[in-house]
């Protein structure tokens, strides 16, 4: 099938499904129709295809509301660190079911004393008969309120520095001794939770990776996460977004030669980041990885947005603030982008160490024994 | 659409840069420079067509090669060359383009403004060229369309030494007339002085990078501070996103001529502000020796101010585009 048929049964597809009774049976379909895992391996319940069918298929979604979002956190982020980093039993066991949406996931890394530096994380896992004890709290969690598994990282080793003392399980959010509160989030809604662990236990085949080598995991994840935040974003219409340059353009008046300069602004600005998208997917699909680039990607996308917010705003003037405007719930949601999956800060120093190769700051953290080095209490 | 490099354009870049490893930006043009690029490399007549002596590359190829020019800060009448070539190529002005694919230096102006008319066959006024006293070939715009003429070329004091320019006047010289200027012409130049930008931060930016690796202050590199590293990522993701823009206009300069218009002007609205910030930054972050005339920072900061005004101001590219998208 060439990719032009392959647009045009998938759009026949979405048109007939969409909307959906509920997310699950909807994911199920979606699998069983061959559009869930494109990219991923057949063996584990994949299409095996190429880029090509999956930005194809991304490409005719955008004009579809699909009810996805519980299993974002599975699909860009829990899956691919389980297909790098899972045994076969593990891959056998979890990622068809992530991908027919029967399992949902979430990704349990930051800690109320751990953020940018998630690092330096202090949830334990102590072994036990049979496994592992876990004890700590996790924080902006999204999706953990609905979530059956989750990707957690956890400290076992005090008396080695930070980066060498953990490692990465899947925990069951069901077992007992897991509580997760939903927090309120600056929109006024609850897009993220909390997550407390008291003695709940984790059999050893839950472990990713080897013992203490649970950072090197994360660091799979984090990049699957920022390739997914920014892949594939400001390359058409973005017609859900109220702050783009084409909404804007439609909804504010464009006589005065001021709105005029800075609509060109927003649309200068969405076009260099559409492109530099499109620049890495055609990268990745001739076989160069964008590594650390991501990350550019995702600073650029998370400038852009708050940008957007902010011109959408002040052209639309006060009644952008009244009434739920989805103006003024953009500029709400906004800072979302400059803080989850990095915050700007972070990006800026990966691109600064990892892409122009620029000496490291100096640590007085990474050759000192977890236990003698301070951390928030 | 292509925004990656093909081999053989890779190959055309790396030709490109080892040919100009040798070439000092101070030293001004060099005939016998200009000959060679034009023997061993034949990029005079890169863009001309096959049938008049030329290379007949496309303008991905002539992309690629002005990055590595701009790069280089390569003084003399390359670029007013290719501008030159390129308003001949869309006048499908036949001896004119083989005399460039031979070595001819030409150059076409006033890039922005007046002050050239024609009456009976004569041009009569005064403009600003770029390389107008090394041009051997002069193309005039003027109000009655673009002539071939010679008149009397005065050079200027330049702000950016490794560019010279000339104000040439006319005093009712014979000219030889070659037609209405094509739209297309113009959004061409644009895309290839964007190109010849992108090199030009691409240097610029790997000059600080490197300098902020050796150059120490209070024990320690000054690359290892945020306060310098996050302006280079800041830097390094506008690299990215004028490298993506320029591709994408020189695709569409070659493939896509509806989508041309806009491409040229966002290439000129984004790679021309972004060209002259990221040299402004390495020029400051490198201190007080980035102010000194021996260093090359203040040729980079210069000569990006230069490209970006040489168009006429910078607000024309963004205007062109408010029209283009309809606001």
């Amino acid at each position: 099938m060439d990719l032009a048929e392959y647009r045009s049964a998938a759009r026949a597809w979405l048109a007939e499904n969409l909307p959906a009774s509920d997310p699950k049976t909807f994911m199920a379909a979606l699998h069983d129709a061959g559009y869930s895992g494109i990219t991923w391996p057949a063996e584990w319940g994949g299409q095996g295809l190429t880029q090509a069918e999956e930005r194809a298929f991304a490409a005719v979604a955008r004009d579809f509301s699909l009810p996805t979002y519980v299993f974002s956190i599975g699909l860009g982020m829990c899956g691919p660190t389980l297909l790098d980093r899972g045994t076969p039993a593990q891959k056998e066991r979890y990622v068809r079911r992530l991908l027919r949406g029967e399992e949902i996931w979430c990704q349990l890394f930051s800690e109320p004393g751990a953020g940018s530096d998630v690092a330096g994380l202090q949830a334990k896992a102590e072994r036990v008969e049979g496994g592992w004890l876990v004890n700590g709290q996790k924080v902006w969690t999204s999706v953990a309120q609905h979530a059956d598994l989750g990707l957690l990282l956890t400290r076992t080793n005090v008396d080695v520095p930070k980066h060498k003392g953990l490692t990465m399980f899947v925990v069951d959010m069901h077992a007992p001794g897991v509580t997760v509160r939903p927090l309120r989030d600056m929109t006024g809604r609850s897009n993220f939770n909390e997550i407390f662990f008291d003695d709940v236990h984790i059999p050893d085949e839950n472990r990713i990776g080897d013992v203490d080598d649970g950072w090197s995991v994360a660091v799979t994840t984090l990049l699957h996460e920022r390739l997914s935040i920014s892949s594939g974003v400001g390359m058409s219409g973005q017609r859900d977004d109220p702050s783009s340059f084409e909404a804007l353009s439609a909804s504010v008046d464009t006589g005065d030669p001021v709105v005029r300069d800075q609509l060109v602004e927003l649309y200068v600005r969405s076009r260099a980041l559409a492109l530099f998208n499109q620049r890495l997917a055609q990268e990745t699909k001739a076989g160069i990885f964008p590594g650390a680039r991501g990350s550019a990607a995702k600073l650029l996308l998370a400038e852009l947005t708050s940008f957007g917010a902010d011109l959408g705003v002040s052209l639309a003037g006060p009644e952008a603030v009244a009434d739920g405007h989805p103006l003024g719930a953009a500029l709400a949601l906004a800072p979302a982008l400059s803080l989850g999956g990095g915050t700007n800060e972070i990006m800026r120093n990966i691109i600064g160490d990892r892409v122009l190769n620029l000496p490291p700051e100096p640590r007085v953290d990474k050759n000192v024994p977890f236990k003698d080095l301070k951390v928030n209490s | 659409m292509n925004l990656l490099l093909t081999g053989e354009q890779r190959e055309l870049r790396a030709a490109v840069r080892s040919f100009l490893t040798t070439v000092n930006p101070r030293d001004g043009y060099a005939p016998s420079g200009y000959e060679r690029l034009n023997g061993e490399l034949g990029l005079g007549g890169l863009i001309v067509p096959e049938e008049y002596g030329g290379s007949g590359a496309g303008h991905r190829d002539l992309a690629v090669v002005l990055e590595e020019t701009g790069a280089a800060l390569l003084p003399g009448p390359f670029l007013a060359t290719v501008f030159a070539a390129i308003v001949l190529g869309e006048l499908g002005a036949k001896e004119q383009l083989a005399a460039i694919a031979a070595g001819t230096p030409a150059t076409v102006g006033p890039l922005w403004g007046g002050g050239v008319t024609e009456s009976g066959g004569a041009l009569t006024g005064e403009a600003l060229f770029v390389n107008g006293a090394e041009a051997e070939l002069v193309l005039v715009r003027t109000p009655q369309g673009v002539f071939a003429c010679r008149g009397t070329a005065s050079p200027v004091e330049t702000l950016d030494i490794t560019r010279s320019q000339a104000r040439i006047r006319f005093d009712g010289e014979p000219a030889l007339a070659l037609g209405e200027l094509p739209a297309r012409a113009s959004d061409l130049i644009a895309v290839a002085l964007a190109a010849e930008q992108l090199g030009v931060l691409r240097a610029a930016l790997a000059a600080i990078v490197e300098y902020a690796k050796v150059r120490v202050a209070f024990g320690r590199q000054i690359g290892s501070y945020q306060g310098v590293k996050h302006k280079l990522a800041d830097l390094h993701c506008a690299l990215e996103q004028a490298e993506s823009i320029v591709r994408y206009a020189a695709w569409t300069a070659d493939e896509d001529p509806e989508e041309l218009p806009k491409a040229a002007a966002l290439a000129q609205a984004y790679v021309g502000r972004a060209c002259f910030q990221a040299a402004k930054e390495s020029l400051l972050l490198h201190g007080g020796i980035g102010f000194t005339w021996e260093h090359d920072a203040h040729l980079y900061y210069k000569r990006a101010k230069s490209d970006e005004v040489l168009l006429g101001p910078p607000r024309i590219h963004r205007a062109k585009l408010a029209d283009l998208l309809e606001l």
